[in-house]
């Protein structure tokens, strides 16, 4: 049995044969010609608290609920930098407020996932296999969009996670690959590398398999495109410095694969450690300066190009409104998601706000959902990315009222 | 002279495959091979992770019959190596209560001291533990600065990764050394088919006792026995959530009886005083009413159901509907773990339960109680979709990825007349006219474990430290323990092929030969001594059996050294088949 990703190599490699030019270079033309639509997703896994990220100041329950943890109101000492006179970003995310003010930046409130569970390993299973509930979900909702508009003429880089592991959201029968760093990506054998590299290439390229040899003949393609740019030595453009770590670096490699017009059409990249159940005040705003100065940099470096380019944050669930008594937050339910790009009516935050009074609150204890995470994820396949419609990406989802966010 | 071997056993062999290499069987009781050399090495690939040097004339002398009908009774194999080997692992020895109480608990005791200090001091908490991975990302470092971290809690930690360290550096070892390559090709297997997550909460309490006394002792036994034990492990009831699914007229039930309590004792505690106990007791009351709502709104969960008849039996075509999904929770209410984040064991709740009748595909269940459950599980267990679809998946494993319905159909019909008899039914796939066929030779590439096990097998690596090993797997993409959905790993190229992972796959080829790996020291100057053809042509046959494209000839004939010729063999297309 021939499946359709195996036809899909083998004619493309049929075609590749009849060609002069190599492969990559019709390809980075034809990528720059058409300038492609890139989605960045960008999960913030460990669930950050969405309350302090996107600052209710206008409810005087916020302030009841947290009177250690709460941020201050715009003006103050330490004050949220106020957006639309109600909600505020943290002080530590001062990068990205211009882009607000400027109607790049667009937010989305109280959305998240109906399904009830806290459990960070489930919330996070049901946002990224798009499928809330089913658990033998196999494929992820990016490899569902990819593998739906799969085509011959696709990059290797068209979907890159710069990620140890592919994540669950871009597994499934749409290539995608998992890279760390770009610039360990191919054959890594010291002085001998340019003989290895050649061997092998020799060898796959006359591999039996039916799976194999289109397979390593895309790889090797992918390496030269690689070398062709010089990857390594890349620096980032406008003055941009990304933060030291390893989400700032993922940004920054995902800027290049843009820049280097590499064929990307969707990125995966990750920001940890946001599961703040103690003291979380002096956490949070280490974590959120990283991650908005991240995101600063990312559009900073990419200057016009960003007008191609959505980035979209997202997290498993919310954090309860009510500080504990460790001045921390415990798993909640409804959080915020960020849209930032060209495509992006921003300046706005969307999203009906349930209010955090108590009887407001999801089980009395959480920020409530008003959005489905799906909707959102949907307007970005479908406003950016083109995709026309969602119905297979998201499969028995109803799609709410269009948002208007994005296109 | 051609030696033929006869296979006894309740086979039914009445087709004989093209290309078999046969004499023919008549009695339909047994399927005659020939012994060749291709032969041994399909056996060797297929029924373990391949060959060592010197494997194939083991397997000669012995005779293929004997040597497959020992595999299928690794209780006969005696192999002092893998004990010893085995030996520098304790903790998988050890039982669930143990390891929550020596392992994991110094661990939780240190973080919750911690959280609680630092609520109160305001000062930054202790970083949470790094082995869940939902907690953070791969790729991002932990942010917060080390000096946080104090040795106690520091050597704690070590202690608690302990535990799947040595999980799955045992289970790595065994797959290379073990002479009981069945066994663990079939722990794989059995494991896979009922994956459990190590990163998700308390599963990996639990890992250790799943792997040793849930799957390991039934993948050749009885597969109702296999199936009953999962249904009561601790790691699935955790993984799939059954442990919380409740009645939801129970959990009305209970909720009612505890809010009565509550006024009660609000009633009695308000003659004491209205002062400053008041504010106190409002808070209490509000948290126990949040509670209250959330037992509530728990109740029935359908996530073990489902998969149960979607992944563990009659499979996702097998023919149930959303009212059987609903049935069978109802009938696993109340199958839970008792005080789940301690390392408690299974327990049946009959508070929990729901007592009324069910039907579960057109069968009414009104045993009651835990019989329900039981009940369940003797019908899926003997379904004839749970026949074909097991069947399917041993022939996919071991035949190829698209097994003849043939075999499919003979192996459901063992299935069902032994009542699920394992090995009987592996024995059917495995000595089939279909498993030695030829287009079945060298038809499966290798997943990420069988790429790494067959590599240090193939080329006589010793391993003295596993870890690199278990890391390599990380980087292929299969982390051991580490298969976040239900379904377990794919078992088709499809799965296993792409651009990234194979690129992955060639270095680790480089590495093993260049010595890279810590702990996995190669003895290159054996394998080849020189880069000359006869060393060559020993290496080919030495690594994948000789069988090599002239193209991959002509690239070792270019290697300019053994170590690259090492390399090159190991990396090409050849060896990722099996």
């Amino acid at each position: 049995m021939l499946t359709r990703r195996v036809l899909l190599k083998n004619g493309s490699m049929a075609m590749l044969s009849l060609g002069f030019a190599p492969a990559f270079f019709e390809r980075a033309a034809q990528a720059a010609q058409t300038k492609r639509k890139v989605l960045v997703t960008i999960f913030q896994r460990g669930a950050v608290d969405g309350l302090n990220m996107i600052v209710p100041f206008g409810e005087k329950a916020y302030y009841q609920a947290r009177p250690s943890i709460a941020i201050s109101q715009p003006g103050q000492a330490n004050g949220a930098l106020d957006l639309d006179g109600f909600f505020g970003m943290h002080p530590r995310m001062a990068s990205l407020h211009p882009h607000f003010k400027r109607g790049e930046l667009a937010i989305v409130n109280a959305t998240g996932s109906h399904d009830p569970t806290r459990s960070h390993f489930d919330a996070q299973d049901y946002m990224e296999s798009g499928t809330p509930g089913l658990k033998s979900t196999r494929d992820g909702w990016l490899n569902r969009y990819l593998h739906a508009k799969e085509h011959e003429e696709a990059s290797a880089f068209r979907a890159v996670s710069l990620t140890q592991q592919l994540p669950r959201a871009l597994q499934g029968p749409a290539p995608a690959l998992a890279i760390d760093q770009l610039g360990r990506f191919g054959v890594r054998a010291g002085e001998a590398g340019d003989m290895m590299q050649s061997s092998f290439e020799a060898q796959y390229a006359a591999a039996a398999d039916a799976m194999l040899r289109p397979t390593g003949k895309e790889a090797f393609e992918a390496i030269k495109q690689l070398q062709s740019v010089d990857i390594a030595t890349y620096t980032p453009q406008n003055g941009a410095v990304y933060p030291n770590s390893g989400y700032g670096q993922a940004l920054k490699q995902i800027a290049q694969l843009i820049r280097t017009n590499m064929g990307l059409e969707v990125a995966f990249a990750e920001s940890g450690n946001w599961d703040h159940h103690a003291n979380e005040g002096p956490a949070i705003a280490n974590r959120l300066g990283d991650f908005a100065s991240g995101i600063a940099a990312f559009a900073q470096d990419l200057g016009d190009k960003m007008a191609d380019v959505v980035v979209l944050t997202m997290s498993e669930f919310g954090r309860t409104v009510a500080e504990n008594g460790a001045r921390g937050t415990d798993h909640g339910h409804g959080n915020a998601m960020l849209l930032l790009g060209g495509n992006v009516k921003g300046g706005k935050i969307y999203g009906q706000w349930p209010g955090l009074e108590r009887e407001q609150r999801y089980e009395g204890r959480d920020l409530a959902i008003t959005t489905d995470f799906r909707d959102v994820f949907s307007e970005a396949l479908t406003g950016h990315l083109g995709a026309r419609d969602t119905a297979r990406v998201f499969p028995g989802h109803k799609r709410g009222k269009a948002l208007g966010i994005v296109g | 002279m051609k030696r033929h071997l006869s296979f006894s056993g309740r086979l039914v062999a009445a087709v004989v495959a093209a290309g078999l290499g046969v004499a023919a069987p008549l009695s339909g009781q047994s399927v005659a091979v020939k012994a060749d050399t291709d032969t041994v090495v399909h056996v060797l690939n297929r029924l373990g992770y391949g060959p060592r040097p010197g494997d194939v004339a083991r397997v000669k002398a012995m005779g293929l019959e004997a040597f497959i009908e020992q595999q299928l009774h690794p209780e006969r194999i005696v192999d002092p190596v893998i004990d010893r080997r085995l030996a520098a692992y304790p903790t998988i020895q050890l039982t669930t209560a143990e390891i929550a109480r020596d392992y994991y608990g110094p661990a939780e005791a240190l973080r919750r001291a911690g959280q609680q200090a630092a609520g109160r001091l305001g000062r930054p908490p202790t970083p949470p533990v790094m082995m869940d991975p939902t907690m953070m990302g791969q790729a991002g470092q932990p942010a917060r600065p080390a000096q946080n971290v104090t040795p106690e809690m520091q050597a704690a930690r070590q202690r608690e990764q302990q535990i799947l360290q040595d999980l799955m550096q045992a289970r790595l070892m065994r797959a290379v050394v073990s002479e009981r390559q069945l066994e663990e090709v079939l722990v794989d297997f059995w494991f896979n088919h009922f994956n459990v997550f190590s990163g998700k909460g308390q599963v990996r309490v639990y890992l250790t006792e799943y792997e040793r006394d849930t799957i390991r002792p039934h993948v050749l036994g009885n597969f109702r026995d296999m199936l009953g034990a999962v249904a009561e492990s601790p790691a699935m009831l955790f993984y799939l959530d059954n442990f919380q699914n409740v009645d939801p007229k129970a959990a009305q039930r209970q909720a009612d009886e505890q809010m009565a309590r509550q006024r009660l004792a609000a009633a009695r505690g308000g003659r004491g005083g209205r002062g400053a106990a008041r504010p106190q007791n409002q808070q209490q009351m509000e948290r126990q009413q949040q509670l209250l709502q959330q037992a509530r709104n728990r109740g029935l969960n359908e996530n073990y159901a489902r998969e149960l008849m979607e992944l563990h039996t009659i499979g996702v075509d097998g023919g149930y509907t959303q009212a059987d999904v609903v049935a069978v929770a109802r009938a696993f209410t109340g199958w839970t773990i008792d005080r789940p984040r301690d390392g408690g064991s299974f327990q049946f709740n009959a508070a929990m339960h729901d007592n009324d009748p069910k039907v579960v595909l057109g069968t009414t269940i009104k045993a009651g109680g835990k019989k329900d459950g039981e009940a369940v599980l003797d019908l899926l267990a003997t379904h004839p979709a749970t026949a074909k679809f097991i069947s399917e998946k041993l022939a996919r494993r071991f035949v190829s990825d698209t097994p003849p319905a043939s075999l499919i159909d003979r192996a459901a019909k063992v299935f069902l007349s032994s009542k699920g008899d394992l090995r009987e039914v592996t024995r059917t796939v495995v000595t089939s006219p279909e498993f030695f066929a030829v287009e079945a030779r060298r038809a499966k590439v290798k997943t990420p474990l069988e790429f790494v096990a067959s590599a240090v097998r193939a080329s006589d690596a010793t391993v003295n430290n596993v870890q690199p090993l278990v890391q390599a797997l990380r980087t292929l993409g299969m982390p051991l323990y580490g298969a976040q959905p239900p379904t377990g790993w794919g078992d088709t190229a499809m799965d296993w092929v792409n651009t990234g992972a194979l690129l992955n796959r060639l270095n680790f080829a480089i590495q093993l030969a260049g010595n890279q790996l810590r702990g996995v020291r190669l003895d290159v100057r054996t394998l080849a001594p020189d880069t000359g053809e006869t060393t060559r042509t020993q290496l080919v046959t030495t690594l994948v059996s000789g069988e090599v494209s002239d193209i991959t000839r002509n690239t070792l004939a270019k290697a300019e050294s053994p170590q690259h010729l090492v390399a090159l063999t190991l990396g090409s297309p050849e060896f990722q088949k099996r």
